[in-house]
């Protein structure tokens, strides 16, 4: 019984995740140009906020300081696409590989403390990389930020692709996009995944079955951070000019409530909770300028009644069913 | 014969208190030692100096003739000693299963694997499997452990030391909290572990029956000293041992 219940379960996550592509597939066929490109910053913040739980809801690690990450890559490849050559292909890659790298040395200081040490350290760094971006004038542009980001073809061997259209953009995006969180999902569903479960559980018990704590969470660390460089790589060409507010300590918080919106322990539960987020965000900005206080309102509401977030309470409700039947 | 474990001098202080002072002990393999002590007398934080989990202040630690005092507790572990602590210390909102699982992916050393689905390593699967059944919770594998009584997380407690292949087992006060059948059955696990699978146990323990019982050796810890040590005869019959400790 048991058994057959969870084929049956299997088999409709399957049909659900089957049905979720075809539909994003088919977004620029039915929805207007301004919905295509308000859904194609809502993929990018998606795949932020994925990666960002990998740290927070798996492996226990609140950081305030995602927007670092995120804004490396989106100033890595808008730096590289304005100065100094416009192949999308290695300017992803510039932005990808610095975001990398800032997250390893920022994390390996990091991961040795732990829960408000370790969010206190990781907003500083992020602030430090504010300040960098903000005030490095002949790099960055300053706060002026760098204005007129190319958005042009991507070659890979012979074939040459335009992603200078919405449509075009959206469906560079949603690959990207959808390859990332495909890794992550593995991420999750691995053994790596599992230690990095049991160190959310009790990190000091993890070394005492003979793994090398940190080296697991400065792996989380990176990969987290690696794919918000991702995320913030893709944003530059779509928005076209980034300034220096996208590594400001408020975006950093972006993550975090989207993740405690949609869910942080459960893997698609972030994605929901940013769906929701920029969707109320997009309706409440167009009634009021204090739409801030509104979206933190109905924060506090989810955290005091929905603990678990919406994905959580779901899966709560369907096991419960499950066991209950 | 070499000791398997040797202190030599080992000491830690917290501020003035000597928690463990001068204790130089050896070991032997396979053999079962009860450590005994009032409360305080620096039974646990010699275990924890053991782990690794703090650092000795002075004095050697030695494990098959290697020094390991400097060593993180990770590597001790993958040296080959375990540890079952006296708290109940699990992974309160993963399953049976997975509690059981790191472990087993941590000594066979896949834990590192990043891509590949968790379900497809077929040999932990069975190894995990096999564990769950010698400890009778097979059917409760699914069962987040914070979900478990008491007894049932004893049981998990002991699956992951089982999971670890240890050499040498440290258990502190395993049988903390124990109803009398309980403690019977760790009993009996316990003197299984020793007996058929060779492994060397040193065991913190305040249930006389149950150290009497079990014991190839005794050491009576008071003050962060040795003040007695020998066979379980000899040790009740010790004179200084009545006083500071059984006497009471
Ligand atoms: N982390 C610590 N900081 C300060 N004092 C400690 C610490 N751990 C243990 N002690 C002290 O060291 C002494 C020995 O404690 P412990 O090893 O727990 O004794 P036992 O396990 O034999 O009851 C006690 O006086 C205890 O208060
Ligand atoms: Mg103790």
């Amino acid at each position: 019984m048991e058994k057959s219940r969870s084929i049956i379960w299997g088999k409709n996550r399957f049909y659900g995740v089957a049905l979720a592509l075809l539909a994003l597939v088919l977004v620029p066929f039915f929805l207007s140009d301004f919905l295509v490109v308000f859904a194609t910053e809502m993929l990018i913040m998606v795949l932020f906020a994925l990666s960002f739980n990998l740290l927070f809801g798996y492996t226990g690690l609140l950081s305030f300081g995602h927007a670092a990450y995120f804004s490396i890559g989106a100033y890595g490849t808008g730096l590289f696409l304005s100065r100094v050559s416009p192949s999308l292909l290695l300017a992803f890659l510039i932005g990808i590989v610095f975001s990398f790298i800032v997250a390893f040395l920022i994390g390996y200081f990091c991961v040795r403390l732990d829960e408000i040490y370790f969010a206190m350290l990781t907003l500083a760094f992020g602030m430090m990389v504010h300040a960098i971006l903000w005030k490095w004038d002949s790099l960055t542009g300053g706060a002026d930020g760098l204005v007129g980001i190319p958005r042009p073809k991507f070659s890979i061997l012979l074939a040459t692709i335009e992603f200078s259209s919405i449509p075009g953009y959206y469906y560079l995006t949603l690959v990207v996009v959808g390859i990332c969180v495909f890794i992550l999902w593995r991420v999750s569903r691995s053994p790596f995944g599992l230690v990095l479960k049991s160190i959310r559980e009790n990190h000091e018990r993890v070394e005492f079955l003979g793994i090398a704590m940190r080296r697991y969470r400065l792996g989380a660390f990176v990969i987290s951070g690696t794919f918000c460089g991702v995320a913030g790589a893709l944003f530059a060409p779509f928005e076209r000019s980034i300034a220096p507010d996208i590594s400001f300590w408020t975006k950093s918080a972006e993550p975090v409530f989207m993740s405690l919106l949609g869910g942080t322990k459960v893997f698609f539960g972030p994605a929901v909770g940013a769906s929701l987020f920029m969707y109320l965000r997009e309706i409440i900005s167009g009634y009021t300028e204090l739409w801030m206080i509104y979206l933190g309102a109905i924060l506090i509401a989810f955290v005091i009644f929905l603990p678990g977030g919406i994905l959580g309470f779901i899966s709560d409700k369907l096991n419960a069913g499950r066991r209950g039947t | 014969m070499e000791p398997i474990l040797q202190t030599q001098n080992l000491t830690k202080s917290f501020g003035h208190l000597m928690a463990v002072n001068r204790v130089s002990l050896d070991f032997k393999e396979g053999e079962l030692t009860s450590i005994i002590g009032p409360n305080g007398a620096g039974k646990t934080t010699l275990f924890n100096l053991i782990s690794g989990k703090t650092k000795a202040s002075a004095g050697k630690i030695r494990f098959k003739g290697d020094d390991i005092t400097k060593l993180a507790p990770y590597e001790i572990v993958r040296k080959g000693i375990g540890r079952i602590f006296q708290i109940t210390n699990l992974f309160p909102e993963l399953t049976v299963y997975e509690n059981v699982r790191v472990p087993v992916l941590a000594r066979k050393r896949e834990t590192s694997r990043l891509l590949s689905l968790d379900r497809s390593l077929r040999d932990v699967n069975e190894e995990t499997s096999r564990i769950l059944g010698l400890i009778g919770l097979s059917e409760k594998s699914d069962i987040t452990c914070n979900a478990l009584s008491h007894g049932d997380q004893r049981l998990v407690e002991t699956g992951v030391a089982l999971a670890l292949e240890p050499v040498l087992l440290l258990l502190d006060e395993p049988t903390g909290g124990m109803g009398p059948e309980e403690t019977d059955e760790m009993v009996k696990f316990v003197r299984g572990l020793n007996e058929n699978r060779n492994i060397t146990i040193i065991l913190v323990e305040h249930d006389m029956r149950v150290v009497f019982s079990i014991s190839d050796r005794i050491i009576v810890m008071h003050s962060g000293g040795v003040i007695a040590d020998g066979k379980p005869d000899e040790i009740q019959a010790d004179e200084r041992v009545k006083e500071a400790y059984l006497g009471r």
